[in-house]
């Protein structure tokens, strides 16, 4: 089998990351990817749960939007939108969700809504979604991300979805309930927030990086841990089941 | 044209082009639901083609319907939650309105899924807004519509959202009765509430039947608090009506390309809406 590229390498993580984990809420793309390749190899039994209100989905192929219709043929019960933010995401019943975004900073913030001044944008992207109500009270978030300077930023051109707000303590000041962004894995390495000063801290190296590289993909100065911890190789179980499932 | 009186107690069969035409007028605030699924694009076609302006469009996800009727220069306002392709990427028209004006320039009121979900629910409550744990530390709040309430029982601070009463809902479903009972299911996403907030409504369907088969999970809207219904078979394709058609990925991304300039945007719109040629 021809090796992992480097959009694989990070569905694989992603998806090694839910092994334990039982109630997982997923956005389109990658993070579906994940999410179903971890069902089909590690998880069987972890519950898929859409922004369109599919709760418990078993898709066999990706889907290309939250709202395709083998997710509601296959979901354990349907709900409206209301339902779906009011009583599964803000009483805090989801344990893992996945976001994506444009921006992030040192403290695992999201931007997804404007690149320049909110009022004449130099790009407006979609907005948040359910992304700020998602990262304040799922159990924890993984945040999926490629790495560059452009996307790992200093400062944050709009705040749409809060991680770690301005550090410690944060998130308790704000009533937030869930864990917050846990776990931040790119196409270079996985980053955590340091325990104490909640910044995100390079733990994690995927295969032929080193930590330069990954300071130079960043746009804050990055702390590191003193040894971070080595991707384990995709292995062929993984990846045979990743290509098959996006092969169909 | 046929004049359709609205004022029955129960929802009046109408022809599209009628029932667009007495119920969506220049100015109004108008909401096609439909979260990824039973979006009423033809209903939005027949409001493109008689030519409506400055409306308020309201949709959680505006998607590929909204990104029409912005291009098509409809709106003078739009109120939403998310507006990308989903899967694919920018709704280019959109994007054209709010970074360049073009065709004119479109004035925002964003929102959270969860706070805009809540408005149709307030709307449709006849409540003056809802409360929701949200909207806290982020920049949203400083730039929509969000106030800080107080739980008079805990004291906890809640974000209140403002109801949402459009002038006009229109949502699809898959089928009506001949006394205008609608029933849809799938993704249930916010019509009904959209259809209880709103002051009056359309329902596109894909076919009338004599008598609803109550399906589990199956949700019906009374003909009674329906203002018209209007059979549009195929209707909301390129998104789907569950168990009826399919929703069409590929052509979700093949409008990334038709949508990215203006010019090709402009004829396929001709060529399609207009000029009602199927897409292939």
């Amino acid at each position: 089998m021809n090796a992992a590229d480097a959009g694989e390498v990070m569905t694989i993580v992603a998806a090694r990351h839910l092994r334990r984990a039982k109630v997982c809420f997923i956005g389109v793309g990658r993070p579906s990817t994940a999410a179903i390749l971890a069902r089909e190899v590690h998880n069987p039994e972890l519950v898929l749960v859409y922004e369109s209100g599919t709760i418990g989905a078993k898709p066999r192929r990706i889907p290309l939007s939250i709202g395709d219709g083998e997710l509601a043929q296959t979901a354990d019960a349907v709900v409206s939108v209301p339902e779906m933010f009011n009583y599964w995401v803000q009483p805090g019943r989801l344990d893992v969700a996945f976001l994506g975004a444009a921006q992030i900073d040192r403290f695992g913030n999201l931007n997804s809504t404007v690149i320049g001044d909110y009022a004449h944008p130099k790009v407006r992207l979609p907005g948040g979604g359910g992304a700020p109500e998602i990262a304040a009270a799922c159990g924890e978030v993984v945040v999926i991300a490629p790495h560059s300077p452009r996307t790992f930023v200093e400062r944050l051109d709009f705040v749409t979805s809060v991680g770690y707000g301005d550090g410690p303590g944060a998130r308790e000041r704000l009533g937030f309930r869930g864990g917050g962004p846990t776990t931040t894995i790119t196409d270079l390495g996985v980053l955590q927030p340091d325990p104490e000063t909640k910044e995100l801290t390079l733990t994690q190296l995927h295969d032929g990086v080193d930590a330069d590289r990954v300071r130079e993909a960043t746009g804050w100065p990055l702390a590191a841990a003193a040894e971070p911890r080595r991707t384990e190789p995709p292995t062929d179980e993984e990846l045979g089941a990743l290509r098959e499932l996006t092969s169909r | 044209m046929r004049i359709v009186s609205l004022s029955s107690d129960r929802a009046q069969r109408v022809t599209l082009s009628d029932g667009i035409a007495e119920l969506v007028r220049d100015g109004h605030s108008v909401a096609l639901e439909g979260f990824t699924h039973l979006i009423p694009f033809a209903a939005g076609h027949e409001v493109v083609r008689q030519g409506r302006r400055e409306l308020e469009l309201i949709r959680m996800t505006p998607d590929l319907l909204y990104d029409q009727l912005i291009g098509m220069g409809c709106a003078r306002r739009l109120v939403f939650s998310y507006g990308g392709n989903p899967g694919v990427g920018s709704l280019h028209r959109f994007r054209d309105a709010v970074e360049n004006g073009w065709p004119h320039p479109l004035e925002l009121e964003e929102h959270s899924h969860a706070g805009m979900a809540n408005r149709y629910a307030a709307g449709a409550s006849d409540l003056p807004f809802a409360v929701i744990r949200g909207y806290r530390g982020n920049d949203l709040v400083g730039r929509t519509r969000v106030a800080t309430v107080t739980c008079p029982f805990t004291g906890e601070e809640l974000a209140a959202v403002p109801a949402l009463r459009p002038d006009v809902a229109i949502v699809h479903a898959q089928e009506a009765d001949r006394r205008g009972n609608v029933q849809l299911w799938g993704i249930p996403g916010v019509q009904k509430e959209a259809v209880l907030a709103a002051r009056r409504s359309l329902v596109t369907v894909e076919r009338i039947v004599d008598e609803l088969e109550l399906r589990p999970g199956g949700v019906v809207i009374p003909g009674w608090v329906i203002d018209a219904v209007a059979e549009a078979p195929g209707g909301s394709q390129p998104s789907y009506s569950h168990g009826l058609t399919e929703r069409d990925n590929e052509f979700y991304r093949r409008w990334d390309e038709i949508s990215r300039d203006r010019g090709g945007f402009l004829a396929w719109m001709e060529e399609h809406v207009f000029g009602r040629v199927a897409p292939k």
